[in-house]
């Protein structure tokens, strides 16, 4: 399986995301340049943590312009996993992939350290590996991880079983309904703060996160069985 | 012909306009003599700024010398943006400190992000890529609003900019002092790694090379910035705003991919960071150190606003800037190169062979200097040095043990001081993840790193308790480098050589500088006798508010070697049976201790001693110990002696307890701060391997289960037994307390 | 030339952390009177005369300068000099 790992002007987990592909999972990984508009040979495309373009405008506001990002929209279009992390999902709510947006941290203030996330749903390609109701531990690092969204979209969400991951516990953020992860309703985009890339290696002290990368793979290669 | 209103060499010298830019007679006298003219406004203020004590560490160069700089793994010693020491496999690591004190007193926010920025800048000026930072912080007591807001606006500061250029912020320290109230110390450090291959020079060789400028455009900003950094802090200085620069971590970002894949290239000759003194410093040092000169012209810098004169581009301290020599001819390949990544290069000037710095603007000769004038000839001021009445004061008092009647009360109120409490809510805001190599995060002794593609490590930390060096430097001095060495060899690592920041008041007071001679005397003689060099470094006077100096503070930074990531080990207590040892003897030892200040509110009497030998011996054999696999935690007993150091190696919710027994006066047993100690657990299957090998260790407990921290006393009664979790509340709570509470 | 000024705020009833900050601070400095703060983004555009202006601001507003889902916008348009 070949995953892309979208490189915008200031992304910087980029390099979180390619070791954790390549050395966890043991797949193969490219950096991709945000100029990059055919995305066409990879499998799965991951959009990375980072301040892209500095965030200065809004988080993820200016990277939803780039080239690459027409890639990401066929992508998703096609069914391929798209997976966003922290200032990838931010980028997936700026354009529209996914629904809602951020605000930043309630208490104002950067937070970076590990918490406890519920998985709400384990039937999506994301997420399959995980039990029903499983509690994981996964690292968050955000300035703007308050998820906001109206009412009604918080109703499709929840009807539609698309929030995959909740905080656990205590909300670290403000987010609405603790949503720390969704998912659009085809089931192939996800989004989420927390970092599963940084909770892959025992050395570091947590990994929670290799299931959510083991999902993938194994669904992908579910489906694609008789074409391989 | 420029409209510009600037004085003319003649009025200089007359109205003596140059004291307004920080040159003194003599000095002024001395520049006139080396250029054998009257200098105009734009060459007046090109001395001005490389004579100040920021550039040209004229006060401090004599007892710099004292430092030891070469070792047998030292690549780079002082001299270059940052220093380098050899790890093995072709790899080596590169790292320094420096001080944005006095741009944090005035603008916390700023000043401290653009002292990230520009240390990441030293570091990546050498080829290196920057792995970690870390930041060593000193302000007064949090009970006062103003201090308050300098903390919290210089934590989101170094947050601000580190967390988005994506190097994690691991480690560093924070001290408050009421000495500190009007004067933040803000120290930054940056560590980096570098293939033998790729290291870079700040040279500019080659008769007819191109210099070019890479980064952000110059503005306004900063002007005067080194010399307002040589000068102490007054009320009015909180009015002079311009000084302050603002940072732009996403620039830099940009700068620092770009800058790592040009010291790929062979165009490259020479890169330096502009920083201090922006454009006239990296260009007259480039110069000076490859024996050559340099002409530009002014007109083709990147400028941000209209109407600049030369005189504010040479000095303007716009972040984010480097200024490189290339290869004549391989312009366009840098510039293509720059492009990608959104940057700007351009073509500014040429490498002269006439030693020269020469300017042109608008057709015209503005500035024509010796390079080596600027950046080598300074007149060094040799300072007179007075033993402070104090001193002797100190010295003379009879030891004094703080009366204490409550041992547990006095536990819980020490884990309370700011100084000893939980960093929880400062390092909560730095990504000390990101690049996902942080293998030991903040809050033990010292952050590990593993060095991926490698079974190796590094420990990196920061250390100076300024109360020892107030109370006598020299001693003081030596606990700084000895204090960092334990912490990296409580982590599992060798240490391997210092970086330091050397933050004083102003040197011109006789007492001042004798407290900066014998602190460099201690700390030379203690980096001697560890094996430790300094390889970089800077210096910060001037540290005073309305005449006040802060304590003396040299921060030492140091990194240590892991030889194997199954060597890295922390404070915290691992597993229930294991054997509690303290390596070395308690005396009475309370100057300068946080019991002395929470029982008595000041500090007097002699600073705890220290026997370098002693240190030394005790480092290798626990270095040893924990190599061969004998160790389960190692813990620097530091401030608040035994009693803290058994609290902290429980406080990381492992559900684990202590049951120790101590021996002799029980203040002293609990509490004092004699140094050279480490606290240890052992497995006890290898005891007696331990034993053998550690000579010092006596052993005073075991690590149980059941969540208590107990310890007796040979021939009194229990002398505390508290529970985990409320030791706990008092050490995560007291600086979220503090910063609630109104004052 | 025409300076266009855009104001951006979150959309009413949208919880505003720095706003609620700011409210806190004034009234502990006893600004009881303070009813509410809501902190916004204030952008200034330099742009030449063109067709449509009124048009392309409300479209820049729309896909870049502000997120419809949380944040309102408004916009002036004023005629400059050049100096």
């Amino acid at each position: 399986m070949k995953y892309a790992v979208i490189v915008f002007p200031g992304s910087n987990c980029d390099v979180d995301m390619y070791h954790a592909i390549k050395d966890a999972l043991g797949e193969e990984v490219e950096y991709v340049s945000h100029t990059e508009k055919d995305l066409s040979e990879y499998d799965a495309i991951l959009l990375p943590g980072g301040f892209s373009y500095g965030d200065y405008l809004r988080s993820g506001a200016i990277a939803r312009f780039a080239n690459a990002m027409s890639g990401v929209m066929k992508a998703a279009e096609e069914g391929k996993p798209v997976l966003g992390v922290c200032n990838g999902f931010q980028v997936l709510l700026e354009s529209g992939l996914l629904p809602g947006a951020m605000k930043r941290n309630r208490d104002l203030k950067f937070i970076c350290r590990p918490v406890n996330l519920k998985v709400e749903n384990h039937e999506t390609m994301f997420t399959s590996e995980y039990e029903k109701g499983e509690v994981i531990t996964i690292p968050i690092a955000h300035g703007e991880g308050n998820y906001e969204c109206n009412d009604k979209t918080l109703k499709e969400l929840e009807e539609n079983n698309q929030i995959v991951f909740r905080y656990h516990g205590e909300n670290p953020n403000g987010s609405r309904g603790d949503v720390a992860g969704i998912i659009n309703e085809r089931g192939n985009v996800l989004g989420m703060m927390p970092h599963p890339e940084r909770a892959v290696d025992e050395i570091l002290g947590h990994t929670d996160g290799l299931k959510l990368f083991q999902s993938i793979l194994k669904n992908w290669r579910e489906s694609h069985v008789c074409t391989s | 012909m420029s409209a510009r209103l600037e004085p003319t060499a003649e009025q200089i010298k007359e109205k003596k306009i140059y004291r307004e830019m920080g040159l003194r007679d003599d000095e002024y006298e001395r520049a006139v003599d080396m250029l054998g003219r009257l200098p105009n406004y734009t060459e007046t203020g090109l001395f001005s700024v490389m004579w100040s004590e920021h550039c040209s560490y004229k006060t401090s160069k004599p007892v710099l010398k004292k430092f030891p700089t070469e070792g047998k793994h030292v690549l780079q010693g002082p001299g270059e943006g940052a220093g380098i020491v050899d790890i093995g496999d072709g790899q080596a690591v590169v790292f320094k400190i420096e001080s944005h004190n006095h741009p944090s007193a005035i603008e916390p926010y700023q000043g401290a992000a653009t002292g990230v920025g520009g240390i990441i800048r030293d570091v990546f000026s050498m080829g290196a890529r920057p792995i970690a930072l870390l930041n060593s912080l000193r302000f007064g007591e949090l009970d006062n609003p103003r201090v308050k807001y300098l903390f919290e606006e210089v934590v989101a500061g170094i947050a601000g900019y580190g967390n988005c250029i994506g190097i994690p912020t691991v480690g560093g320290e924070v001290q408050f002092d009421d000495s500190y109230k009007g004067n933040p110390l803000v120290n930054v450090m940056c560590v980096g790694i570098i293939d033998h291959e790729d290291i870079q020079k700040g040279q500019a060789k080659g008769i007819g090379n191109t210099v070019m400028y890479v980064g952000a455009a110059t503005g306004r900003d900063g002007i005067h910035g080194a010399t307002f950094a040589s000068e102490e802090l007054t009320d009015e200085s909180e009015e002079d705003r311009p000084a302050v620069q603002v940072g732009d971590p996403f620039m830099e970002k940009l700068l620092l991919e770009a800058c790592l894949e040009l010291v790929k290239s062979d165009a490259l000759v020479g890169i330096q960071d502009m920083g201090a003194a922006g454009l006239t410093s990296s260009s007259s040092e480039m110069a000076s150190k490859a024996g050559t000169g340099i002409e530009m012209n002014l007109d083709d810098v990147p400028q941000r606003e209209p109407n600049m004169t030369p005189y504010e581009m040479m000095l303007s301290e716009s972040q984010e800037r480097m200024l490189i020599v290339v290869k004549e001819g391989r312009e366009q390949e840098i510039i293509d190169l720059f492009e990608r990544y959104g940057l700007e290069a351009k073509a500014i000037g040429k490498v002269t062979d006439d030693r020269r710095l020469r300017l042109y603007h608008k057709g015209e000769v503005v500035a024509d200097v010796p390079v080596d004038a600027l950046a080598e000839d300074v007149p060094v001021r040799n300072m007179p040095s007075t033993e402070p009445l104090y001193f002797k004061d100190m010295q003379a008092m009879d030891l004094q043990v703080p009366e204490v009647k409550d041992y547990q009360e006095t536990l819980v109120q020490l884990l309370k001081q700011p100084t000893i409490a939980s960093k929880k809510w400062v390092y909560d805001q730095y990504d000390y993840m990101v690049r996902t190599n942080t293998v030991v995060p903040p809050g033990s002794d010292a952050a590990v790193l593993r060095i991926r593609g490698t079974e190796k490590a590094l420990a990196m930390t920061t250390d100076c308790n300024s109360r020892y060096l107030y109370l006598d430097p020299e001693t003081g001095g030596k606990i700084a480098v000895a204090e960092a060495a334990r912490n990296i060899v409580a982590s599992g690592g060798e240490p391997l050589a210092i970086t330091d920041c050397l933050n004083f008041g102003n040197p011109e007071k006789p007492e001042i500088f004798w407290q900066l001679e014998k602190a460099t005397s201690g700390m030379s003689e203690a980096c001697r006798e560890l094996e430790t060099p300094v390889i970089s470094g800077n210096v910060s006077l001037y540290n005073e508010t309305n005449g006040t100096a802060v304590f003396p503070t040299p921060v030492v930074g140091m990194v240590g070697l892991i030889h194997h990531v199954d060597h890295i080990t922390t404070q915290y207590f691992k597993q229930k049976g294991d054997l509690i040892y303290v390596i070395g003897e308690t005396y009475p030892e309370f100057g300068g201790s946080e019991l002395q200040k929470l029982v008595e509110g000041n500090y007097s009497g002699k600073a705890p001693t220290i026997d370098l030998s002693v240190e030394g011996k005790r480092q290798k054999q626990l270095l040893e110990a924990i190599q061969k696999g004998f160790v389960s935690s190692a813990h620097d007993l530091a401030e608040g002696g035994l009693a803290v150091g058994l609290a902290e190696s429980l406080m990381d919710e492992s559900g684990l307890g202590a049951d120790v027994t101590v021996d002799g006066e029980v203040v002293t047993a609990l509490f004092s701060e004699t140094q050279s100690r480490f606290l240890v657990s052992v497995p006890k299957n290898q005891q007696e391997a331990f034993e053998q090998m550690v000579d010092d260790a006596k052993r005073i407990g075991t690590v149980t289960d059941d969540s208590r921290l107990v310890i007796h006393h040979t021939d009194q009664d229990i002398l505390i037994q508290a529970d985990v979790k409320d030791l706990a509340v008092a050490w995560k709570g007291a600086i979220p307390c503090l910063l609630k509470s109104k004052a | 030339m025409y300076k266009v000024k855009v104001y951006v705020t979150l959309k009413a009833g949208v919880l505003d952390p720095q706003g609620k900050a700011v409210k806190g601070a004034l009234h502990s400095m006893d600004y009881k009177e303070v009813q509410d703060v809501t902190i916004g983004k204030y952008m200034e555009l330099m742009m030449e005369k063109t067709e449509n202006m009124e048009e392309k601001v409300e479209e820049m507003c729309h896909r870049l300068l502000a997120n419809p889902v949380i944040e309102d916008y408004r916009y002036e348009i004023e005629e400059v000099v050049p100096q």
